[in-house]
């Protein structure tokens, strides 16, 4: 399979002509215009977007934070929200608005690289599995319905206990990356089985076109829609184990993110001593964080799928 | 014959597979990584007590049988098997020597409880709301069921059960903050209605995140029914809405649903560990958790390696009542 990838004819390899490069602005136009006509039909999209694009300003406003990430006794303790310090502080002595932008900022990054690991995974094995078929699938297969089954959270656990004080966010990710390609792995091996027996990959196939190219060049755009909204389940899933594994006091605790500040405000009983600022902000963030990144990915999901646009032209027709 | 070949036999070897793919990561991962064990055990005990070297040295043999640490990779892999055929996996550290498996069959049916009840409710549940939020899609109520399940969804478990016990037990104490009863265990309705209600908030929980999963699911499912030609022929024939809905839509879009119960299996029972965290209820979850808080490593290691076979197996009994009702994959 390596041989295909280096015998990659050039006449496919030369520079970009002008249709091709028009043939990219038209996409480029396309994905805007998707974006667009969501944003003005669909409230879900409208609501997803904007609680997201807060969100991000929240995370971005942290690179300008006047305290560093990990800095405690910089402001008096247990102070209520006010002008001074909106979201008040809590008893480490931290500011609890800036905490919340670098937890914010933290949990996204372990999310996104959990799911850019995750799903090149899942990818991969799903459509090359589909594509080659016969006993490579078969192999492939029994591997990810093995990993299925495996309950991922006790295993989790288990590694992160293991290495307990030494699991820095990139490891995290990197973990919850590696156990979270199995079930969606099955998912792109179904779709690209059905692409397969389409003309356009016969026409590739006799033009010499490597099984990689044709994965990645051919099937690839067909699977981008699933994709996107694939990769927010990955996101919700990472999500909820980082702030699962921090509760239980399993990551590393010095880093603030969602899970760890809901981990020191349990640690120092808010609920007692009733300072419910520290832990409403990460528990308020990161239910608009989950819900606004699902409610992207199914008003994305309904735009693309073509029996809801065609009832909705209906429902217009009709009305 | 034909089905014992083409169906339940490859699920049987597919079982194996799972279990023997699970006992040896959770043999790899202690020896892979570079943290130590033994040493970790030995670090904690000498911290608080002084002790001359050759008790060290004892004890750290000691703990490297404890662990299955004697031996090369090989014989130690080989004593691990025969230990988890004959159902050892070792003793407890934190409750030393009550063995791993006794703290796991006393967490069992607690575990089994909650969970069996809650799959069983929400799968239920969300199956009739969604068939019925597809078929009156445009009344309000339906409206709001959606809006509502749908925000409800992508919610971390940890998140919905920490908001629900701040709410429902701590301020306003409705129910009670931790354990699974209070009282004589006995079959008296005192205690069983103390089992409900520490039961409930945990339940309630766990059926939320379920349902509105099971809800999303059945509503898609249905009305992908509701446009085919059999609805529309049923309608014009002008029969009962009860019978259109529940015996010509939801009947068609159960089968999905229950091949999907297997796979749902794994992500309810992580649901119950967690569940169980927030709510000290004394199932495996809670044990895990105490395990975590006193470095009992066995007891990790067993959980993991438990809840493995359990799902698994749980996974292939589902897998085998399917042709029950799926008669295709009988006379295929």
């Amino acid at each position: 399979m390596i041989r295909d990838v280096n015998v990659s004819t050039p006449a496919v390899e030369s520079l970009p002509s002008t249709e091709v490069l028009a043939e990219r602005q038209r996409q480029n136009l396309l994905l805007f215009t998707v974006g667009r006509d969501l944003f003005r039909f669909s409230g879900a999209f409208r609501l997803g977007a904007v609680l997201l694009l807060c969100l991000l300003g929240m995370a971005a406003l942290s690179l300008v934070a006047p305290y560093a990430a990990d800095a405690r006794r910089v402001v008096p303790n247990d102070r209520p929200p006010s002008l001074q310090f909106l979201l008040g502080t809590t008893a480490l002595g931290q500011d609890v608005f800036w905490l919340t932008t670098f937890a914010i900022r933290n949990s996204l990054f372990v999310a996104t690289v959990a799911v850019l690991i995750s799903r090149t995974i899942a990818v991969l094995n799903g459509s090359f599995s589909g594509y080659v078929g016969g006993a490579v699938d078969r192999v492939l297969s029994s591997i990810t319905d093995t990993f299925i089954v495996i309950p991922r959270l006790p295993l989790l656990i288990l590694i992160s206990f293991m290495v307990r004080g030494s699991l820095n966010l990139v490891a995290l990710a990197i973990l919850i990356g590696l156990l979270d390609w199995a079930f969606p792995s099955k998912r792109y091996r179904a779709q690209v089985l059905s692409l397969r027996e389409e003309e356009f990959t016969q026409t590739a196939t006799f033009a010499g076109m490597g099984t990689f190219k044709i994965i990645l060049r051919e099937h690839l755009p067909f699977l981008i829609p699933f994709l996107m909204a694939d990769a927010v389940s990955g996101f919700l899933f990472a999500i909820g184990i980082e702030i699962t594994l921090s509760i239980l006091g399993l990551s590393d605790l010095s880093m603030p993110t969602i899970g760890t500040m809901i981990y020191w405000s349990n640690y120092y009983q808010v609920l007692l001593a009733k300072h419910l600022w520290w832990i409403g902000a990460p528990l308020v963030s990161s239910v608009l964080l989950v819900v606004s990144l699902y409610l992207l990915s199914t008003s994305l999901g309904t735009y693309l799928d073509p029996r809801t646009r065609l009832k909705s032209l209906a429902v217009r027709g009709a009305g | 014959m034909n089905f014992v070949r083409g169906y339940a036999l490859p699920r049987l070897v597919q079982w194996a597979v799972v279990i023997f793919v699970g006992a040896t990561v959770t043999f790899l991962i202690p020896r892979l990584l570079p943290t130590d064990p033994v040493e970790q055990t030995l670090n904690r005990v000498s911290a608080t007590s002084v002790t001359d070297p050759r008790a060290v040295e004892s004890f750290r043999n000691a703990l490297k049988d404890l662990y299955g640490l004697q031996g090369t990779p090989l014989e130690q892999y080989l004593n691990f098997w025969s230990r988890l055929v004959r159902g050892d996996l070792g003793p407890s550290l934190g409750a030393f020597p009550t063995p791993v498996t006794q703290i796991i069959r006393d967490g069992l049916p607690w575990t089994i409880g909650l969970l069996g009840t809650t799959l069983v409710l929400s799968w239920f549940l969300g199956l009739v709301l969604g068939t019925l939020a597809a078929y009156y899609g445009n009344r309000r109520w339906s409206h709001v069921l959606s809006g509502v399940l749908v925000t409800l969804y992508p919610i971390p478990y940890f998140i919905l059960a920490l908001v629900l016990v701040m709410v429902f037990a701590y301020y306003i104490p409705l129910f009670p903050l931790v354990g699974g009863a209070s009282g004589q265990a006995s079959l008296s309705p005192a205690y069983i209605g103390s089992i409900i209600g520490h039961s409930f908030l945990p339940a309630v929980s766990l059926v939320l995140g379920g349902t509105a999963f099971r809800f999303i699911i059945a509503r898609s499912l249905a009305s992908g029914v509701i446009s085919s030609d059999h609805v529309t022929y049923a309608e014009l024939a002008g029969l009962p809405r009860r019978r259109i809905v529940f015996a010509y839509i939801m009947r068609n879009s159960l089968l999905p649903q229950v091949t999907d119960l297997a796979l749902a299996l794994g992500a309810l029972f992580e649901g119950a560990l967690i569940t169980e965290f927030v709510f000290s209820y004394p199932g495996i979850g809670y044990r895990l958790y105490t395990a975590i808080l006193q470095s009992d490593f066995n007891m990790i290691m067993g959980v993991t390696f438990f809840s493995i076979v359990g799902i698994a197996t749980a996974a292939l009994f589902i897998d085998l009542l399917y042709p029950l009702v799926d008669p295709r994959v009988r006379y295929r």
